[in-house]
């Protein structure tokens, strides 16, 4: 039953500074589907990504991953083949750089320390930035870009990267429409030649309509499963309301 | 070869060898860190000088180093608390640091060259009275063969990490991600951020060494929007601010590294105030064409309202 997960996370718990951001959390991500992360502000989503990530040393559990080579190895041995999107908002798009600059760094991986990118690279920047829509802008500034324009360029990095799972934190907040539109289709595409793809999402409105899979979080694991089961009223409602009570506890 | 001539070389190499980088710490914004780390080498100078007992010595080199890395690494760990804020970090650690390496100076090494003066303001002008023999034959001014070591190996730490540098910097998440440690790049650029500050300790002083590292850098910044030009660019900065201010200052009959500071500050602000791209100039153009546009739509509704 597990080797339809991409990743398996096990009795996850992460804190900083010995508050408890995530709680015993245990969930799969099913391979070739698109699956969303739902849940409050300070819920732990992005906690729950940087984990998966490597980024944050949980204090109990495990993580794995698994493709159609290897069966639940760690972050370090599958990094070449996961993707990452991070919010836009995380750099600075003064940066001296331009379109095509950004998306090589999606082939940095492969690279490795010290090899600089070659011609093959730069063509696979080039085709990821026509798969997003972008062909006219490899060397267009990035500060130049608009908030949608952004988001894409980050999209067309994590293509770059050729990997078989993609983990994205809210790809699609202060987007427009277009962009949203254009990445939606692009991630269904991704699951369509069975590439496991990850999102953070915010907006309950188009839950429904864009993914397969759901995993509610509110510290702990509220609810998960495929969209028809678990993307109920009652677990929203779970979801939403509790953060109240949860993270203070009882004293 | 002149000594004016000499002079000159010397300072170009000091110049050029900051400046380099320098292009990292602006564009990652830690050029407060470095300023502090150019200050606390001096306390790694002078602990060296106590145990070698020889200025001369590379321990004194390595030692100042490891002083300026540890700088880093005390003002990280005090930012990490976050029980104050990251400048603040810096204000305790560099006051302190530097503080008892001018103590030390001046209660302990009194006779010898290590003098406050020196140390705070650097010399420029005696650095051809310094010189290196190999075999009784006259190599040139030390502080010219020493900045040029330090200038290759910085080079050299851009061209191997060019790549890493450029990720970090821009999206250290990112770079977390595929595996190329932020952390490691950030210790790697502090250590030759250290090794520069104290090589250029001796012909410049340890008050302007961060002139030198971030103004070359910030002007190139305002006049380009791509990497390897911001870096060419600086190079040339440096040149130029280093020729002219050595010029200046024989005319003027005055201190050289601190005519180059200046030099390199009234170039960075004239980068500033006219840059074509990013320029303050242009800055207001642009926004009286953004205020323009305004006018003209709030014309166009009041029209439609009436």
């Amino acid at each position: 039953m597990e080797n339809n997960k991409a990743i398996v996370i096990d009795h996850l718990t992460v804190a900083y500074d010995a508050k408890p951001v995530l709680w015993n959390i245990s969930c799969g991500f099913n391979k070739a589907q698109l699956t969303a992360i739902i849940g409050p502000n300070g819920a732990g989503k992005s906690t729950l990504i940087k984990s998966m990530l490597n980024f944050i040393q949980p204090i109990t559990g495990s993580i794995a991953f698994s493709t159609m080579e290897d069966e639940q190895v760690p972050y370090k041995k599958m990094k070449n083949k996961i993707a990452y999107v991070p919010q836009n908002t995380t750099v600075d798009w003064d940066f001296p750089a331009t379109v095509l600059d950004v998306v090589l760094m999606g082939r940095y991986g492969h690279l490795g320390w010290l090899k600089r990118p070659g011609k093959k690279d730069k063509n696979v920047a080039k085709q990821m930035l026509l798969k997003v829509g972008l062909p006219t802008f490899a060397s267009r500034q990035i500060s130049q870009l608009s908030g949608g324009q952004r988001q894409r360029v980050f999209l067309a990095r994590a293509l770059a990267q050729e990997a078989d799972i993609y983990i994205m934190d809210e790809p699609l907040s202060g987007v427009d429409m277009k962009t949203e539109h254009i990445i939606m289709k692009l991630l269904k595409k991704l699951v369509e030649e069975g590439k496991t793809v990850i999102v953070v999402h915010h907006d309950l409105q188009t839950v429904e309509e864009y993914f397969d899979h759901v995993v509610f979080i509110n510290q702990e694991v509220i609810a998960q499963g495929s969209i028809q089961g678990a993307f109920t009223k009652d677990n929203i409602d779970k979801t939403y309301h509790q953060d109240r009570n949860l993270g203070e506890g009882e004293g | 070869m002149s000594m004016i001539f000499e002079i000159t070389l010397v300072a170009v190499v000091v110049a050029v060898a900051c400046a380099l980088p320098g292009v990292f710490l602006v564009l990652r914004g830690t050029t407060m860190v470095s300023d502090a780390i150019t200050h606390t080498v001096l306390l790694g100078i002078v602990l060296a000088f106590f145990i070698t007992q020889d200025l001369n010595s590379p321990l004194l080199m390595i030692g100042a180093t490891l002083v300026g890395v540890a700088t880093v690494w005390a003002i990280e760990a005090l930012q990490q608390t976050k029980l104050l804020s990251n400048d603040a970090a810096i204000g305790i650690i560099f006051p302190l640091f530097f503080s008892i390496a001018i103590i030390l100076i001046t209660r302990y090494a009194g006779n010898v060259h290590l003098d406050v003066d020196a140390v705070l303001m650097g010399e420029l002008a005696f650095s051809p009275f310094r010189r290196l023999m190999f075999l009784g034959m006259d190599l040139g001014p030390r502080a010219l063969w020493t900045m040029l070591i330090i200038l290759f190996i910085n080079c050299l730490f851009i061209f191997l990490f060019y790549k890493e540098l450029k990720i970090t910097t821009f999206d250290a998440g990112f770079a977390a991600a595929l595996g190329f440690s932020p952390v490691l790049v950030h210790y790697g650029l502090m250590t030759i951020v250290s090794l520069t500050a104290v090589g250029a300790y001796d012909s410049v002083g340890s008050i302007l060494v961060v002139g030198f590292m971030v103004g070359p850098p910030l002007a190139a910044y305002l006049m380009t929007n791509k990497l390897h030009v911001m870096i060419a660019l600086t190079v040339l900065m440096a040149l130029v601010n280093s020729v002219i201010g050595v010029q200046l200052a024989f005319m003027l009959d005055t201190t050289i590294a601190g005519m180059i500071a200046v030099v390199t500050g009234v170039t960075t602000l004239t980068v500033f105030v006219f840059s074509p791209k990013k320029g303050l100039i242009k800055a207001f153009l642009n926004r009286r064409k953004e205020q323009k546009k305004m006018d003209q739509r709030l014309k166009t509704i009041e029209q439609a309202g009436r």
